[in-house]
């Protein structure tokens, strides 16, 4: 469960996040959207307290974040993309991970995004592609109440993608909390039960994808999307 | 204290092409200038200026390279639960233990050559300390630069500063104000810097010390007296932790 | 150095001529009829040869004062307890050798010795061994006295309750040499002698001076080995004095000298070896000294010249790994260089011709900067000294344009001298 509330923050002079609220409950997935620059990534970053806001609430599961990093324990995040250490073996990484968390791994999960066959390999050694594998594993690897994901699906390979998105509907039926961010209409509508519109740090549109779609009568989201920038 | 991390990089680093080429660079060289010295003290005040030369440099230059090409990683450590202060501790001791390491490593073949003596171990602890200071100063540079090229800019010139202008500015100082009594002031300024610190404090355990004659004599009173080895002491750590919480705490407040 | 040979030898000749001619022989041991070494000398006359056996004659402050030889075998020991001085000669042409002399307690109103010489000529004191004592050898107003193959070992613990191990004053055609000096105030101490010859004596771990000369003129010490003593060695206020051949090392601590020089005029300094000295040769105002042909090898400053020295020429030397080849107080040159092999040369020998294309400087800018603030030593062997050195040799600027070595050597003087450093 995510909670935010007028969110600013500013890098040097260019305004990133201008007063952004969000709300995202248990058991559903909430689509950031928005052109390159709008602040969705910002956004994201600061639920998991790599930037750090101007002014602003955040709170996860209840608990406001500000100088903690325990809460991290219950998000699992899949950045858009990761450069790992050349030298570092993916199962040392593993290692690492559990190692940090002292948690339990899942390990069906491991092998359902084929990350066994590449164990022994370093990371030097991987393709983007491959990379992105693991750190879609990394993100679900500990069964985290809350999943971010930035842009999770744009460079896996399209088996991978449906590993992911099955991933996404089953831990929302489990009662997670997601958040994604995505440039691709059919896959928020698809996916998403909640949209996100940001807009120069703001978050012009919130709804509901269905009361969304209901309210007009249109069928194809972007054109909803677009009509409803207009009206404001 | 959460020791995955600080391990990982530690190991990592040690096996790391640079920290073993600087190792074996250091050992090329000292166990040159041990072979053809044939003798101990000679030996340690030729690797002396070596040490001072290069242990800074080395320090300074890799620390901000490391820390640059580190920050994707930090950045990923940050997405778990593990504070800052945790990251930040494990990439600064990690660096500054495998580096301090390579150093000492790379001094022992003029060790195995020459023997064992007081002054030579001396050497070693001095080595040790510079790499923990300027890899604290390295990460306090590139912490404050998002910028890489301006951070290893910067390292240059806290180099260039600490070992070259630093001791040009007391020089003139001296020269200018040579007729009032300097011996006090020379000594804090000395105390100061770290690798003036270290030069000295070697200087003054070989027969070069000799030659510093009755300024040298009141220089050895106090390095050599109990209050002195505090204040060296006292000195050397204080460079080491200053910079290093100037950094975790600008490392604190970074937005990735 | 020939007339001094000569001189000996006629002694000698003397001295056994004498012997043959209706001499006695007294002999000196606990069951002999003879039993203390007093008794002998007091029943002896002219030309007498006196034989000590082994055994320790606890004796002390004996005159010899008729033409003796006094032979000591192996194992014969004069301790004088503390008592008072040992021997002291009173006759010319007297001669003591392989005597062991011990205990002559030290004093502040007298100058106690082992052997004293009191005003003769033709003396001989040879393969003594002399332990323990103030003084060992003392010789006054003297001359033709050969000192030779002793061995003298001190106590000295400080300089005012210590004297000199072979002490010569006003003396002259003096030959001392092959003895072995340590741990007295002075090793060898020279004032007033004049036409003598020191030769291939060891003298080390005294508290002062190795050697120490003054106002003695006409003098040549050669073959000798001045080590580990608190100052070095000192020649002062003289004049024609020839040193070559020596071997001055390890003499470090914060006021020693390998040699220092003090109004000395017209000496020569050839073929020595200075080793790890603090300053191997400190000037001061001494003129028209040649110093030819040495070696100056990991000194702290290998030549040191007060500005109130003038034309003093340094020529074919080798300076090696010395912290500073040449040091001077004064902004003016008055002193010549040639043909040295510096170490720290950075010339090219374009034409082969063994001598460098360019001239070499050999005072550094920061042996400028420390006369001016000695305290500035504090930045000995810092980076930024080497830059300031640098910038000067490229650029001159503060250092007397004179001051130059306009041939300097570009190989090493090749000689067997540096066997001694090690």
């Amino acid at each position: 469960m995510i909670e935010i509330k007028g969110l600013h923050k500013t890098f040097g002079k260019s305004c990133a996040l201008d007063g952004a609220d969000l709300d995202c409950g248990r058991g559903s997935v909430c689509a950031l959207m928005g052109p390159n620059g709008s602040g969705k990534t910002t956004l994201m970053k600061s639920i998991l307290g790599l930037v750090l806001p101007d002014s602003g609430i955040i709170k996860v599961n209840g608990k406001e974040i500000k100088g903690s990093y325990e809460y991290r324990h219950d998000i699992g995040y899949m950045p858009q993309n990761v450069n790992y250490p050349h030298n570092l073996r993916v199962s040392e990484l593993f290692e690492i991970l559990s190692e940090l968390r002292s948690a339990e791994k899942d390990e069906e999960l491991i092998r359902e995004f084929r990350i066994p066959g590449i164990f022994g390999k370093k990371f030097g050694q991987l393709s983007g592609g491959m990379k992105q594998r693991v750190s879609a594993a990394i993100a679900f690897l500990f069964r985290p109440s809350v999943l971010i994901l930035d842009e999770p699906t744009s460079s896996l390979d399209p088996l991978s993608a449906e590993i992911m998105k099955e991933k996404i509907r089953k831990s929302r039926q489990e009662g997670c909390c997601i958040v994604i961010s995505s440039h691709h209409v059919s896959e928020v509508s698809e996916m998403a039960d909640r949209l996100a519109f940001m807009l120069d740090g703001k978050i012009v549109i919130d709804r509901g994808i269905a009361e969304l779609k209901n309210g007009t009568g249109e069928i194809r989201l972007g054109k909803i999307i677009a009509e409803r920038l207009n009206m404001n | 204290m959460n020791i995955t991390i600080l391990k990982y990089i530690f190991f990592e680093l040690l096996r790391s092409r640079f920290v073993i080429s600087y190792a074996v660079f250091l050992a090329a060289i000292s166990a040159g200038v041990a072979y053809f010295s044939n003798d101990e003290l000679k030996t340690s005040l030729t690797l002396l200026n070596v040490v001072l030369f290069i242990v800074p440099l080395v320090s300074l230059i890799f620390g901000s390279i490391h820390f640059y090409d580190s920050e994707e990683f930090i950045e990923f450590l940050l997405t778990q639960p593990i504070s800052r202060n945790t990251v930040f501790r494990a990439e600064f001791l990690a660096l500054a233990s495998s580096l301090s390491i390579a150093a000492v490593a790379g001094l022992i073949p003029a060790l195995i050559l020459n023997g064992i003596s007081s002054t030579f171990i001396f050497l070693l602890f001095i080595s040790a300390s510079l790499s923990f200071i300027f890899t604290g100063l390295a990460f306090l540079s590139s912490s404050m630069n998002s910028e890489k090229v301006r951070g290893i800019g910067l390292s240059i010139i806290i180099w260039l500063l600490m070992s070259v202008l630093f001791d040009l500015i007391v020089v003139l100082l001296i020269v200018v104000f040579s007729n009032y009594p300097l011996e006090r002031f020379i000594i804090i300024v000395t105390a100061l810097n770290p690798i003036d610190l270290g030069r000295i404090l070697i200087l003054l355990k070989t027969d070069a010390s000799a030659m510093m004659g009755f300024t040298g004599a009141s220089f050895k009173d106090f390095f050599g007296s109990t209050a002195g080895m505090i204040a060296s002491a006292f000195s050397l750590v204080m460079w080491a932790l200053i910079p290093y919480l100037f950094a975790i705490r600008t490392f604190r407040r970074k937005n990735f | 150095m020939i007339r001094i040979r000569l001189n000996i030898t006629v002694l000698l000749i003397t001295l056994l001529t004498a012997s043959v001619a209706g001499s006695k022989e007294i002999t000196v041991c606990s069951t002999c009829g003879v039993t203390t070494i007093a008794q002998a000398l007091a029943e002896s006359s002219d030309g007498d040869v006196i034989i000590l056996k082994p055994g320790i004659y606890k004796e002390h402050s004996l005159t010899v004062a008729n033409r003796i030889e006094l032979r000591a075998d192996e194992g014969a020991v004069l301790d004088a307890d503390k008592k008072g001085p040992g021997i002291t000669i009173k006759h010319d042409s007297v001669r003591i050798a392989g005597l062991t002399i011990r205990n002559v307690d030290v004093s502040y109103i007298n100058d106690l010795s082992a052997v004293m010489v009191d005003n003769v000529s033709g003396c001989v004191i040879e393969r003594n061994v002399i332990e323990d004592t103030f003084f060992a050898i003392y010789l006054a107003g003297s001359s033709m006295c050969k000192v030779e193959g002793n061995r003298i070992q001190g106590q000295a613990k400080t300089e005012s309750s210590s004297g000199n191990g072979i002490h010569l004053w006003k003396c002259s055609a003096m030959y001392v040499a092959d003895n072995q000096i340590t741990g007295h105030r002075d090793g060898i101490y020279l004032e007033f002698v004049s036409s003598s010859s020191i030769r291939g004596n060891y003298s080390g771990r005294n508290l002062r001076y190795g050697l120490h000369f003054m106002f003695s003129d006409s003098n040549s010490y050669s073959g000798n080995t001045f080590e580990n003593n608190g100052a070095g060695v000192a020649v002062m206020y003289s004049k024609f004095i020839k040193m070559t051949g020596n071997t001055f090392k390890n003499n470090w601590g914060e006021s020693a000298y390998g040699l220092l020089l003090k109004e000395l005029y017209d000496g020569l300094l050839e073929d020595n070896l200075f080793f790890r000295n603090t300053a191997a040769i400190h000037v001061e105002g001494s003129n028209r000294i040649e110093i030819v042909r040495n070696d100056f090898i990991e000194n702290g400053w290998a030549l040191y010249l007060l500005g109130n020295s003038y034309e003093n020429k340094v020529t074919a030397n080798n300076f090696i790994n010395n912290t500073f080849d040449v040091s001077s107080n004064s902004s003016r040159n008055n002193n010549f260089y040639s043909e040295n092999y510096w170490d720290k040369y950075k010339g090219y020998d374009l034409n082969r011709d063994g001598t460098g294309d360019v001239p070499y400087r050999p005072v550094s800018l920061f042996s400028v900067i420390l006369e001016k603030s000695p305290e500035s030593i504090i930045m000995l062997r810092s980076v930024a000294v080497d830059i300031l050195d640098a910038i000067e040799r490229v650029i001159p600027s503060v250092i007397p344009e004179t001051l130059i070595d306009d041939r300097p050597k570009f190989t090493r003087y090749s000689n067997d001298r540096d066997k001694g450093t090690s």
